[in-house]
Protein backbone atom coordinates (compact mmCIF):
# COMPACT_ATOMS: atom_id res chain seq x y z
CA UNK A 1 0.00 0.00 0.00
CA UNK A 2 1.92 3.00 -1.26
CA UNK A 3 2.47 5.72 1.67
CA UNK A 4 2.19 9.39 1.63
CA UNK A 5 4.56 11.07 -0.41
CA UNK A 6 5.71 8.28 -2.01
CA UNK A 7 5.86 8.32 -6.17
CA UNK A 8 3.67 6.13 -8.36
CA UNK A 9 3.03 5.54 -11.52
CA UNK A 10 -0.75 5.30 -13.50
CA UNK A 11 -0.51 2.18 -15.22
CA UNK A 12 -0.59 2.24 -19.04
CA UNK A 13 -3.44 0.10 -19.60
CA UNK A 14 -6.39 0.52 -22.11
CA UNK A 15 -9.47 -1.69 -21.06
CA UNK A 16 -11.20 0.55 -23.87
CA UNK A 17 -9.91 -1.41 -26.49
CA UNK A 18 -10.94 -4.72 -24.98
CA UNK A 19 -14.47 -4.41 -24.73
CA UNK A 20 -17.33 -2.50 -22.50
CA UNK A 21 -16.28 -1.40 -19.53
CA UNK A 22 -16.55 1.65 -17.09
CA UNK A 23 -13.38 3.37 -15.77
CA UNK A 24 -12.72 6.01 -13.51
CA UNK A 25 -8.94 6.49 -14.19
CA UNK A 26 -8.93 9.29 -16.65
CA UNK A 27 -6.95 8.64 -20.01
CA UNK A 28 -5.01 11.99 -19.49
CA UNK A 29 -3.43 9.97 -16.05
CA UNK A 30 -2.46 6.48 -17.89
CA UNK A 31 1.23 6.00 -17.98
CA UNK A 32 1.63 9.68 -15.94
CA UNK A 33 3.48 9.76 -11.90
CA UNK A 34 2.51 11.24 -9.52
CA UNK A 35 3.03 11.57 -5.42
CA UNK A 36 0.55 9.95 -3.20
CA UNK A 37 -1.08 12.23 -0.86
CA UNK A 38 -2.88 10.21 1.23
CA UNK A 39 -5.12 7.36 0.99
CA UNK A 40 -8.93 8.10 1.11
CA UNK A 41 -10.53 4.95 2.48
CA UNK A 42 -11.73 1.52 0.54
CA UNK A 43 -14.47 1.52 -1.82
CA UNK A 44 -16.18 -1.00 -3.62
CA UNK A 45 -14.51 -1.37 -7.37
CA UNK A 46 -16.37 0.69 -9.78
CA UNK A 47 -15.59 -1.27 -12.78
CA UNK A 48 -17.63 -3.84 -11.25
CA UNK A 49 -20.72 -1.78 -10.14
CA UNK A 50 -20.94 -0.71 -13.19
CA UNK A 51 -21.94 -4.40 -14.40
CA UNK A 52 -23.63 -5.14 -11.64
CA UNK A 53 -20.93 -7.84 -10.48
CA UNK A 54 -19.59 -8.35 -6.79
CA UNK A 55 -17.48 -5.72 -6.03
CA UNK A 56 -14.38 -5.59 -4.44
CA UNK A 57 -13.63 -2.96 -1.93
CA UNK A 58 -10.38 -1.96 -2.80
CA UNK A 59 -7.86 0.99 -1.86
CA UNK A 60 -8.73 4.54 -2.61
CA UNK A 61 -5.88 7.48 -3.14
CA UNK A 62 -5.31 11.09 -3.53
CA UNK A 63 -2.81 11.56 -5.91
CA UNK A 64 -0.92 14.88 -7.14
CA UNK A 65 0.61 15.53 -10.34
CA UNK A 66 2.79 18.38 -12.00
CA UNK A 67 0.66 20.16 -14.69
CA UNK A 68 3.25 20.08 -16.85
CA UNK A 69 3.73 16.06 -16.91
CA UNK A 70 0.44 15.82 -18.29
CA UNK A 71 0.01 18.05 -21.13
CA UNK A 72 2.77 20.10 -23.12
CA UNK A 73 1.28 23.80 -22.31
CA UNK A 74 0.79 25.05 -18.92
CA UNK A 75 2.23 26.98 -15.78
CA UNK A 76 4.91 24.88 -13.82
CA UNK A 77 3.74 24.72 -10.06
CA UNK A 78 0.55 24.10 -11.14
CA UNK A 79 -1.37 20.97 -10.24
CA UNK A 80 -4.08 17.82 -11.10
CA UNK A 81 -5.14 15.81 -7.98
CA UNK A 82 -7.70 13.28 -8.37
CA UNK A 83 -8.72 9.65 -6.97
CA UNK A 84 -7.18 7.09 -8.12
CA UNK A 85 -7.73 3.88 -7.20
CA UNK A 86 -4.89 1.17 -5.82
CA UNK A 87 -5.30 -1.64 -8.60
CA UNK A 88 -4.23 1.36 -11.25
CA UNK A 89 -0.69 2.44 -9.49
CA UNK A 90 2.53 0.46 -9.66
CA UNK A 91 5.50 2.12 -8.20
CA UNK A 92 7.54 4.82 -10.00
CA UNK B 1 -51.07 27.32 -23.84
CA UNK B 2 -49.89 23.68 -23.48
CA UNK B 3 -47.27 21.81 -25.22
CA UNK B 4 -46.80 18.34 -26.62
CA UNK B 5 -45.14 16.04 -24.51
CA UNK B 6 -42.29 14.93 -26.00
CA UNK B 7 -40.81 11.52 -26.29
CA UNK B 8 -38.79 11.56 -23.08
CA UNK B 9 -41.50 12.97 -21.02
CA UNK B 10 -43.81 10.25 -22.08
CA UNK B 11 -41.35 7.70 -21.07
CA UNK B 12 -40.48 9.00 -17.97
CA UNK B 13 -44.37 9.06 -17.24
CA UNK B 14 -44.77 5.51 -18.46
CA UNK B 15 -41.94 4.22 -16.37
CA UNK B 16 -43.01 6.20 -13.19
CA UNK B 17 -46.48 4.41 -13.39
CA UNK B 18 -45.08 0.99 -14.32
CA UNK B 19 -42.66 1.07 -11.63
CA UNK B 20 -45.83 2.42 -9.23
CA UNK B 21 -48.10 -0.53 -10.79
CA UNK B 22 -45.42 -3.16 -9.87
CA UNK B 23 -45.00 -1.73 -6.25
CA UNK B 24 -41.24 -0.75 -7.00
CA UNK B 25 -41.59 2.75 -6.80
CA UNK B 26 -44.40 4.86 -5.44
CA UNK B 27 -44.86 8.27 -6.30
CA UNK B 28 -44.42 9.61 -2.96
CA UNK B 29 -41.08 7.98 -2.63
CA UNK B 30 -40.03 10.14 -5.51
CA UNK B 31 -41.55 13.18 -4.10
CA UNK B 32 -39.82 12.73 -1.62
CA UNK B 33 -36.08 12.61 -2.56
CA UNK B 34 -37.06 15.65 -4.77
CA UNK B 35 -37.98 17.48 -1.57
CA UNK B 36 -34.93 16.79 0.16
CA UNK B 37 -32.98 17.76 -3.00
CA UNK B 38 -34.48 20.80 -3.19
CA UNK B 39 -33.82 21.35 0.35
CA UNK B 40 -29.92 21.73 -0.13
CA UNK B 41 -28.34 24.61 -1.68
CA UNK B 42 -25.44 26.80 -1.52
CA UNK B 43 -26.62 28.57 1.77
CA UNK B 44 -25.42 24.79 3.55
CA UNK B 45 -21.92 25.27 2.46
CA UNK B 46 -21.55 28.37 3.04
CA UNK B 47 -22.71 27.91 6.78
CA UNK B 48 -19.88 25.62 6.78
CA UNK B 49 -17.63 28.11 5.56
CA UNK B 50 -18.85 30.85 7.94
CA UNK B 51 -18.64 28.32 10.84
CA UNK B 52 -14.90 27.74 9.84
CA UNK B 53 -13.73 31.39 9.33
CA UNK B 54 -14.66 32.07 13.24
CA UNK B 55 -14.30 28.75 14.80
CA UNK B 56 -10.62 27.27 14.69
CA UNK B 57 -12.09 23.87 16.16
CA UNK B 58 -14.79 23.52 13.34
CA UNK B 59 -12.04 24.41 11.00
CA UNK B 60 -9.73 21.41 12.16
CA UNK B 61 -12.93 19.00 11.88
CA UNK B 62 -13.89 20.08 8.47
CA UNK B 63 -10.38 19.50 6.83
CA UNK B 64 -10.67 16.30 8.55
CA UNK B 65 -13.77 15.57 8.23
CA UNK B 66 -16.35 16.88 5.69
CA UNK B 67 -19.20 14.82 6.26
CA UNK B 68 -18.64 14.78 10.03
CA UNK B 69 -18.79 19.10 10.20
CA UNK B 70 -21.41 19.14 7.92
CA UNK B 71 -23.72 16.90 10.24
CA UNK B 72 -22.35 19.14 13.16
CA UNK B 73 -24.56 22.14 11.78
CA UNK B 74 -27.63 19.53 10.94
CA UNK B 75 -26.59 19.24 7.23
CA UNK B 76 -27.90 15.83 6.16
CA UNK B 77 -25.42 13.24 5.21
CA UNK B 78 -26.82 9.81 5.45
CA UNK B 79 -26.58 7.84 2.17
CA UNK B 80 -24.51 10.59 0.51
CA UNK B 81 -20.88 10.59 -1.04
CA UNK B 82 -18.13 11.32 2.00
CA UNK B 83 -17.06 15.03 1.70
CA UNK B 84 -13.60 16.15 1.63
CA UNK B 85 -12.95 20.12 2.27
CA UNK B 86 -9.99 21.52 0.39
CA UNK B 87 -7.94 24.73 2.08
CA UNK B 88 -7.13 27.33 -0.28
CA UNK B 89 -4.16 29.47 1.40
CA UNK B 90 -2.41 32.78 -0.02
CA UNK B 91 -0.46 30.18 -2.21
CA UNK B 92 -2.70 27.73 -3.04
CA UNK B 93 -6.00 27.68 -5.36
CA UNK B 94 -8.24 25.06 -5.31
CA UNK B 95 -10.40 24.59 -8.79
CA UNK B 96 -12.97 21.11 -8.76
CA UNK B 97 -14.25 19.70 -11.47
CA UNK B 98 -15.48 15.76 -12.80
CA UNK B 99 -14.01 15.21 -15.87
CA UNK B 100 -15.66 12.10 -16.13
CA UNK B 101 -19.24 12.87 -15.26
CA UNK B 102 -20.47 15.73 -12.81
CA UNK B 103 -19.66 14.41 -9.97
CA UNK B 104 -20.63 17.56 -7.21
CA UNK B 105 -20.91 18.02 -3.61
CA UNK B 106 -24.76 18.07 -3.94
CA UNK B 107 -25.20 17.00 -0.53
CA UNK B 108 -23.41 20.61 0.96
CA UNK B 109 -24.51 22.63 -2.81
CA UNK B 110 -27.24 21.44 -3.70
CA UNK B 111 -28.12 20.81 -7.69
CA UNK B 112 -24.54 21.39 -9.78
CA UNK B 113 -25.01 24.08 -11.79
CA UNK B 114 -25.55 24.19 -15.47
CA UNK B 115 -21.87 25.00 -16.30
CA UNK B 116 -20.27 22.64 -13.83
CA UNK B 117 -21.82 19.52 -16.16
CA UNK B 118 -20.74 21.09 -19.65
CA UNK B 119 -18.54 19.77 -22.09
CA UNK B 120 -16.21 23.00 -21.96
CA UNK B 121 -16.25 23.28 -18.30
CA UNK B 122 -15.01 19.70 -18.21
CA UNK B 123 -12.58 20.11 -20.71
CA UNK B 124 -10.97 22.64 -20.03
CA UNK B 125 -10.80 22.88 -15.99
CA UNK B 126 -7.93 20.70 -16.16
CA UNK B 127 -5.76 21.37 -18.77
CA UNK B 128 -6.42 25.85 -19.06
CA UNK B 129 -7.52 26.49 -15.41
CA UNK B 130 -6.43 29.99 -15.44
CA UNK B 131 -7.71 30.59 -18.60
CA UNK B 132 -10.99 28.92 -17.34
CA UNK B 133 -10.82 31.30 -14.43
CA UNK B 134 -10.34 34.48 -15.51
CA UNK B 135 -13.70 33.68 -17.66
CA UNK B 136 -15.41 33.83 -14.02
CA UNK B 137 -13.76 36.81 -13.61
CA UNK B 138 -10.76 35.29 -11.73
CA UNK B 139 -7.22 36.53 -11.88
CA UNK B 140 -4.96 34.80 -9.80
CA UNK B 141 -1.47 36.40 -8.64
CA UNK B 142 1.59 34.47 -10.45
CA UNK B 143 2.95 33.31 -7.36
CA UNK B 144 -0.62 31.59 -6.71
CA UNK B 145 -0.56 27.56 -7.39
CA UNK B 146 -3.54 26.33 -8.93
CA UNK B 147 -4.58 22.80 -8.02
CA UNK B 148 -7.47 21.27 -10.18
CA UNK B 149 -9.68 18.63 -8.06
CA UNK B 150 -10.64 16.18 -10.40
CA UNK B 151 -13.23 14.42 -8.65
CA UNK B 152 -13.08 10.65 -10.25
CA UNK B 153 -14.14 8.33 -7.69
CA UNK B 154 -16.09 7.88 -4.32
CA UNK B 155 -15.57 10.96 -2.42
CA UNK B 156 -17.13 14.49 -3.31
CA UNK B 157 -15.08 17.77 -2.71
CA UNK B 158 -16.04 21.26 -1.84
CA UNK B 159 -13.36 24.29 -1.34
CA UNK B 160 -12.75 26.04 1.64
CA UNK B 161 -11.91 29.63 0.50
CA UNK B 162 -10.48 32.13 1.78
CA UNK B 163 -11.88 35.11 4.00
CA UNK B 164 -11.70 38.61 2.74
CA UNK B 165 -9.66 40.38 4.85
CA UNK B 166 -12.04 43.53 5.32
CA UNK B 167 -14.70 41.09 7.10
CA UNK B 168 -12.96 41.16 10.66
CA UNK B 169 -15.45 41.25 13.30
CA UNK B 170 -18.45 40.30 10.91
CA UNK B 171 -20.54 37.56 12.78
CA UNK B 172 -21.04 34.13 11.04
CA UNK B 173 -24.20 34.93 9.53
CA UNK B 174 -23.33 37.65 7.87
CA UNK B 175 -19.90 36.17 6.52
CA UNK B 176 -22.14 33.17 5.41
CA UNK B 177 -24.36 35.98 3.06
CA UNK B 178 -21.34 36.37 1.13
CA UNK B 179 -20.03 32.86 0.09
CA UNK B 180 -21.41 31.63 -2.73
CA UNK B 181 -21.69 28.15 -5.27
CA UNK B 182 -18.62 29.09 -7.22
CA UNK B 183 -16.52 29.91 -4.15
CA UNK B 184 -16.90 26.73 -3.14
CA UNK B 185 -15.91 24.65 -6.23
CA UNK B 186 -13.45 27.32 -6.67
CA UNK B 187 -14.35 29.32 -9.67
CA UNK B 188 -14.70 32.49 -7.73
CA UNK B 189 -13.17 34.11 -5.15
CA UNK B 190 -15.46 35.42 -2.09
CA UNK B 191 -15.99 38.97 -2.61
CA UNK B 192 -17.40 41.77 -0.16
CA UNK C 1 1.15 12.67 -29.14
CA UNK C 2 -1.60 14.10 -26.91
CA UNK C 3 -3.10 12.31 -23.65
CA UNK C 4 -6.64 12.22 -26.08
CA UNK C 5 -4.71 10.28 -29.05
CA UNK C 6 -4.69 7.24 -26.60
CA UNK C 7 -7.82 5.05 -27.34
CA UNK C 8 -10.07 7.05 -24.86
CA UNK C 9 -13.63 6.58 -24.41
CA UNK C 10 -16.55 9.13 -25.68
CA UNK C 11 -16.69 10.81 -22.22
CA UNK C 12 -12.97 10.87 -20.80
CA UNK C 13 -12.95 14.21 -21.83
CA UNK C 14 -10.15 16.14 -19.59
CA UNK C 15 -8.11 18.18 -21.29
CA UNK C 16 -9.46 16.94 -24.75
CA UNK C 17 -8.80 19.78 -27.30
CA UNK C 18 -11.66 20.35 -29.31
CA UNK C 19 -13.47 22.12 -26.00
CA UNK C 20 -10.36 24.19 -25.41
CA UNK C 21 -12.27 27.23 -27.13
CA UNK C 22 -15.70 26.75 -25.93
CA UNK C 23 -16.42 29.10 -24.06
CA UNK C 24 -18.42 28.12 -20.71
CA UNK C 25 -21.71 29.39 -20.34
CA UNK C 26 -21.81 30.37 -16.63
CA UNK C 27 -26.26 31.74 -16.51
CA UNK C 28 -28.27 30.15 -14.67
CA UNK C 29 -30.30 26.90 -15.80
CA UNK C 30 -33.74 26.61 -13.89
CA UNK C 31 -34.56 22.68 -13.32
CA UNK C 32 -37.78 21.58 -15.23
CA UNK C 33 -40.50 19.22 -13.39
CA UNK C 34 -38.98 16.01 -15.55
CA UNK C 35 -35.48 16.81 -14.61
CA UNK C 36 -36.51 17.01 -10.89
CA UNK C 37 -38.42 13.79 -11.20
CA UNK C 38 -35.84 12.12 -12.82
CA UNK C 39 -33.31 13.28 -10.38
CA UNK C 40 -35.39 11.69 -7.57
CA UNK C 41 -36.31 8.14 -9.20
CA UNK C 42 -32.72 7.87 -9.94
CA UNK C 43 -31.87 8.14 -5.86
CA UNK C 44 -35.32 5.44 -5.27
CA UNK C 45 -33.68 3.35 -7.59
CA UNK C 46 -30.31 3.22 -5.38
CA UNK C 47 -31.73 3.23 -1.92
CA UNK C 48 -33.54 0.30 -3.07
CA UNK C 49 -30.42 -1.43 -4.09
CA UNK C 50 -32.03 -1.59 -7.91
CA UNK C 51 -29.19 0.20 -9.81
CA UNK C 52 -25.81 1.64 -8.94
CA UNK C 53 -24.81 4.96 -9.99
CA UNK C 54 -22.01 3.16 -11.64
CA UNK C 55 -24.79 1.61 -14.00
CA UNK C 56 -26.26 5.25 -14.67
CA UNK C 57 -22.93 5.91 -15.19
CA UNK C 58 -22.33 2.76 -17.58
CA UNK C 59 -25.41 3.91 -19.69
CA UNK C 60 -24.71 7.26 -20.41
CA UNK C 61 -21.46 6.45 -21.43
CA UNK C 62 -22.68 3.53 -23.90
CA UNK C 63 -24.89 6.30 -25.90
CA UNK C 64 -24.05 7.14 -28.91
CA UNK C 65 -22.01 10.49 -29.60
CA UNK C 66 -24.89 12.54 -31.38
CA UNK C 67 -26.74 11.13 -28.15
CA UNK C 68 -24.02 12.21 -25.50
CA UNK C 69 -23.10 15.54 -26.85
CA UNK C 70 -26.88 16.70 -27.68
CA UNK C 71 -29.24 15.20 -25.21
CA UNK C 72 -29.94 16.77 -21.94
CA UNK C 73 -28.69 16.24 -18.74
CA UNK C 74 -31.62 14.46 -17.53
CA UNK C 75 -32.97 13.17 -20.79
CA UNK C 76 -29.23 11.16 -20.82
CA UNK C 77 -30.30 9.77 -17.03
CA UNK C 78 -33.48 8.54 -17.58
CA UNK C 79 -32.63 6.34 -20.89
CA UNK C 80 -29.82 5.22 -18.93
CA UNK C 81 -31.88 4.09 -15.96
CA UNK C 82 -34.72 2.51 -18.60
CA UNK C 83 -32.23 0.88 -20.53
CA UNK C 84 -30.40 -1.07 -17.05
CA UNK C 85 -34.05 -1.59 -15.55
CA UNK C 86 -35.03 -3.44 -18.86
CA UNK C 87 -31.70 -5.23 -18.67
CA UNK C 88 -31.77 -6.44 -15.37
CA UNK C 89 -35.12 -7.07 -16.10
CA UNK C 90 -36.54 -5.19 -13.43
CA UNK C 91 -39.23 -4.27 -16.00
CA UNK C 92 -39.97 -5.98 -18.92
CA UNK C 93 -40.27 -4.87 -23.08
CA UNK C 94 -43.85 -5.67 -23.12
CA UNK C 95 -44.45 -4.26 -19.83
CA UNK C 96 -42.93 -0.78 -20.99
CA UNK C 97 -44.32 -0.61 -23.92
CA UNK C 98 -47.65 -1.58 -22.22
CA UNK C 99 -47.11 1.58 -20.16
CA UNK C 100 -46.25 3.78 -22.94
CA UNK C 101 -49.22 2.77 -25.11
CA UNK C 102 -51.60 3.92 -21.59
CA UNK C 103 -49.63 7.33 -22.08
CA UNK C 104 -51.16 7.24 -25.30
Amino acid sequence: MPAPGQRVRVRDDWPETRGPCHIRTPHYLRGREGTVLRHLGDFPNPEDLAFARPAARLPLYHVLFDRTVLWPEGRAGDEVLAEVFGHWLEEA
Amino acid sequence: MTMSATADEKLLRALTALLGQKGIVTPDEIAERVALTDAASPGQGARMVARAWVDPAYRALMLADGTRAAETLGIPMRGAPPLGVLENTAGLHHLVVCTLCSCYPRAVLGYPPFWFKSAAYRARAVRDPRGLLAEFGTVLPDHVRVRVVDSTADYRWMVLPLRPPETAGWDEARLAGLVREGDMIGVTQVAC
Amino acid sequence: MLPEDRPRALHDIGGVGRFLCERVDPSPHALTEFDREVDGLRQVLAMKRLMTVDELRRGIEALPEDEYFGLSYYRKWLRSITATLLRKGVISEDELRAALAEEG
